[in-house]
């Protein structure tokens, strides 16, 4: 019995240019995403699947079709009320982490607060649980620049988190790291997507990093090539 | 919240220390320009009003002559005033105060064994009431000495200083050319005029006597006629006029043979020539106000496009436009308002050291200094606010991509 879809792609077309160089991203695709879901997105560079992230994240707009997310129109909504619920319910992991520089750990967490309107000092202490949460607790006033590459991407999985997001999306989150580092983060998230329900969509490339998501979507030429649940049995 | 974009605006001038003074530097520049200009401006017109006012309020000049024309080439034959012009004035003049005859002559006077080279004015105690002239120590000069011409002296403060150091002057006989004079009292110190004149470097002595013994003819130089301050100094002039007119047989065809100045309406265009000078020169700072400003503007689209990731990532994790606008607004806001405060700090300094060399009041004035901390504010919102914009418009998709 799964959930109520808190995504639900509805014959969504995404084109870009117009004419003969018109590129179509996504040709009408069809998709239900559940609450409390894990889900890898795969595709070869092209393939539509970068696009269907930023629909699903809420950065970009469906050219025709119906994007609903928590039940809204997403798709119709202007780019301020699409940043308020990205603030409220969407946290966002880059393979480039995406901190800001020269700015401690823990301002970095506490910057989607600000937007929130949270007063200072309850900033401070979210922020602080939100980087426990990912056991960076001891390096709060670490720049980017002062920590590594897999401490990096805790950090800003603790801003992602710290908003108490329904959803997470995750481009490439172990791009940039090494074997053993990308294992530690796809752990962490695992455990997210379990202890707290949270629902998380990530893109890569890498077979064994899909493998920590409950379902795969593979795309090719804007459609929705595969789409398999893992067994529960394992 | 503007707290915290404002502290995050300061942190990021600190960042780019260097380039932020730079651009600092024509927003300093400028306002220190106006700042030094009006502050400059302000101390010259109220000491030209003030110097202006030194010759006595209310006060009017007659002289013998054409009014001085551009051009007009050399003057005729001049009929000098005498007697009875200034015995018409003072029966059939309404509304002055005093009508004083003066004339003056400069004469080197000798003290034992100092002398100086001194402004000898042979006149009557209406001179003093004329000029707001007090005699500080001693009396004035008595009816019998102006009426018989004796030789009695007041003298300026910088005559007494030359010759009589601490000492008092009271009674002391001085010689002038080659009469002797008899010092009956000190006149109030007026210092320097606004043409460099030393004000104080004078000797009153009754005209007659001055007419005898140092002009060696009876002819009056000029009349002092002080309006009385019920009456506008316009309508005393045309009194006098009419009356001269009379008195000099000038008939309608002819042109006046004397003239009559108002002090007071040459203080008042002296000040207003020097507000004007005041205003244009602070004009031309404002220019480099306006400059300041796109350089501002420059380095502002420099900070939103070097820092387009990170308005991408402040839009993704949910910026509203409205908060990046903000975000650069407030900092370009910062950046030319710290530029105004040091402007206004170097602007007042150079209008003190200047009013120093220039011995003109120093009157810093509270408006001019909020107006170009006002003004410096707004030049970084008006002219922040494109590159602001910029950045809030940016798609975070393509800002997220920017390298």
């Amino acid at each position: 019995m799964s959930p109520a879809p808190l995504i639900v792609f509805d014959k969504v077309w995404k084109t870009y240019g117009q004419g003969e160089a018109e590129v179509r991203a996504l040709a009408g695709i069809d998709l239900a995403i559940g609450q409390g879901e894990f889900v890898a997105i795969m595709g070869p560079s092209g393939s539509g699947k970068s696009t269907a992230m930023n629909i699903v994240g809420c950065l970009d707009t469906p050219t025709s079709g119906r994007y609903g997310f928590m039940g809204v129109d997403a798709g119709r909504l202007d780019r301020n009320r699409r940043a308020e619920l990205r603030n409220l319910y969407i946290g966002f992991v880059f393979q480039g982490y995406n901190l800001l520089p020269r700015t401690t750990a823990v301002e970095n967490v506490e910057l989607p607060l600000i937007y929130r309107g949270v007063p200072a000092q309850d900033r401070r202490a979210l922020a602080m649980k939100a980087l426990a949460e990912v056991g960076l607790e001891d390096r709060e006033h670490h720049t980017p620049a002062e920590l590594s590459g897999g401490q990096q991407q805790r950090v800003a999985i603790a801003r992602a988190i710290v908003t108490r997001p329904t959803l997470l999306v995750a481009d490439e989150p172990t791009g940039n790291l090494d074997t053993a580092r990308s294992h530690e983060i796809m752990q962490l998230l695992t455990r997210l997507n379990e202890e707290y329900g949270l629902t998380i969509v990530m893109v890569t490339h890498e077979a064994d990093i899909a493998a920590y998501a409950g379902r795969t979507i593979s795309f090719r030429d804007g459609h929705v090539a595969s789409d398999t649940k893992k067994l529960e049995a394992a | 919240m503007i707290w915290e974009t404002v502290r995050l605006a300061l942190r990021s001038v600190r960042r780019n220390a260097l380039r932020s003074f730079l651009t600092l530097l024509g927003i300093v520049i400028g306002v220190a320009a106006v700042i030094a200009m009006l502050t400059i401006g302000s101390g010259t017109t109220q000491k030209v009003k003030a110097d202006i006012s030194q010759l006595g309020s209310n006060l009017l000049i007659v002289r013998s002559g054409r009014p001085a024309a551009p051009g007009s080439g050399p003057q005729q034959t001049i009929r000098p005033l005498g007697e009875k012009e200034v015995a018409a004035l003072a029966a059939h003049l309404e509304g002055v105060r005093a009508v004083s005859p003066a004339s003056q002559k400069q004469v080197r006077v000798v003290f034992g064994t100092e002398s100086l080279t001194s402004s000898i004015t042979g006149t009557d105690n209406a001179y003093l009431d004329a000029r707001d002239w007090k005699v500080t120590s001693g009396r004035s000069f008595s009816e019998s000495e102006v009426r018989g011409g004796i030789n009695a002296c007041l003298i300026g403060e910088t005559v007494r200083r030359q010759f009589f150091g601490a000492g008092d002057p009271d009674g002391a006989s001085i010689r002038i050319g080659r009469m002797s004079c008899k010092v009956v009292g000190l006149l109030e110190p007026k210092g320097y005029s606004g043409f460099g004149q030393d004000q104080d470097n004078v000797v009153l002595m009754p005209l007659s006597a001055f007419q005898r013994r140092i002009a060696g003819n009876r002819d009056i130089e000029t009349i002092y006629v002080a309006a009385d301050d019920a009456t506008p100094t316009q309508v005393v002039q045309t009194r006098i006029e009419d009356i001269m007119r009379d008195v000099r047989r000038v008939t309608a065809d002819r042109e006046d043979d004397f003239s009559v100045r108002d002090m007071t309406q040459i203080a008042d265009a002296m000040a207003s020539a020097t507000a004007t000078m005041t205003g244009m020169l602070g004009a031309v700072a404002g220019v480099s106000l306006l400059v300041g400003g796109i350089g501002i503007m420059n380095i502002m689209l420099v900070s939103v496009t070097e820092r387009t990731r990170e308005i991408g990532i402040r839009l993704a994790i949910g910026a509203h436009e409205k908060h990046i606008l903000i975000q650069f607004l407030v900092e370009a806001t910062v950046l030319s308002l710290l530029g105004g405060l040091i402007g206004i700090a170097i602007g007042l300094a150079l209008a003190g050291a200047a009013s120093l060399a220039l011995s003109i009041p120093f009157v810093p004035s509270l408006a001019v200094v909020l107006l170009a901390v006002g003004f410096s504010a707004l030049i970084g919102m008006v002219f922040g606010f494109f590159p602001a914009l910029r950045g809030a418009r940016l798609d975070p998709i393509e800002a997220l991509r920017h390298e």
